[in-house]
């Protein structure tokens, strides 16, 4: 069992790192981006437990420490093997 | 007046808080490992700046978990002041201290120069020996120090005089995009101050200014 957390900035706030990209990627002759914006994976591997206490544990785990609820939200997907 | 300035894995202007505090305030001054509970000893609590735990997640994320962080909320909940420099602002928004969250420069760079700031509140034990428009010079050294928070959060920061400094508009504002051009806050009760600049690195004859001293010496007026 594995999960993937995509945490991104909330809409609203400047990503300036996403904003130096699209600007860098226009500037070498790519054009029709509108927006970019980065964020982070976090990959997270579990041992044997079901499918429903992963969605907890790693819910928990994004409102505790993974994101910052002021500033970025999350979601996740979890993957069987 | 007895303080403490608390090391993380990674804090890196802890001695430089210490040196301030004991050579020239000549006050009481010990280092507590962040491993430790116990702050019964002390009357203000100095987080320094640095990179606790690498920076990694976010700045601050990490170092919010560690053990001296529970009590270091009960000792700002019983009135303990608390005064977190650059990376000790990031653990103290981490920790729900302070409001609001501190993000990347809006340019990407780190930061090391020296700004002016503009005190914007002498209402609390940090700045009770300034007057509201002084101007204080002193350097900033950081990646993170975007100063976010919502319009109401500002709003009630601004009603509560919570805004401790400003960058100074002369200088084009916010040098990192924070909003309101905010570089330091206090919590409702003003107990807890959190600035990205370092008034650490400010604060003897021989730098570039002294203004920094200034924070220190309105704590000692306190005691």
């Amino acid at each position: 069992m594995k999960a993937n957390v995509y945490i991104n900035y909330k809409d609203g706030i400047l990503d300036p790192q996403g904003a130096t990209v699209n600007h860098a990627l226009t500037s070498m002759g790519y054009e029709g981006f509108d927006e970019i914006r980065i964020g982070k994976l976090i990959e997270i591997k579990f041992g044997n437990i079901s499918k429903q206490k992963a969605e907890e544990l790693t819910d928990k785990a994004c409102r505790k420490m993974l994101a910052n609820p002021n500033t970025e939200s999350y979601r996740f997907d979890i993957l069987e093997d | 007046m007895r303080f403490g300035v608390i090391v993380f894995p990674g804090s890196n202007c802890d001695h430089d808080a210490y040196h301030v505090v004991k050579h020239i305030l000549n006050c009481s001054v010990n280092f507590i490992w962040h491993k430790e509970t116990n702050l019964d000893f002390y009357d203000c609590l100095i987080i320094p700046g640095g990179f606790s735990y690498g920076d990694y997640l976010r700045a601050g994320a990490i170092a919010k978990f560690s053990p001296i962080m529970k009590s270091v909320v009960e000792f700002a909940n019983k009135g303990g002041l608390v005064f977190g420099i650059c990376n000790g602002f990031q653990v103290l928004v981490e920790s729900e201290l302070l409001p609001g969250a501190l993000i990347t420069n809006n340019k990407v760079k780190f930061l090391s120069r020296e700004v002016t700031l503009k005190v914007s509140s002498n209402s609390s034990p940090f700045t009770k020996e300034l007057n509201i428009g002084d101007l204080l010079k002193m350097p900033i050294a950081h990646k993170q120090g975007n100063y976010q928070i919502s319009d109401i959060g500002l709003k009630q920061l601004q009603d509560n005089n919570q805004i401790a400094f400003t960058y100074h508009q002369k200088e084009g504002g916010s040098p990192n995009g924070s909003v309101g051009d905010i570089a330091g806050i206090f919590n409702e009760k003003k107990n807890v101050l959190g600035m990205m600049p370092h008034p650490e690195r400010a604060a003897e004859d021989i730098l570039a200014s002294q203004d920094g001293l200034k924070i220190f010496q309105s704590l000692l007026s306190v005691a």
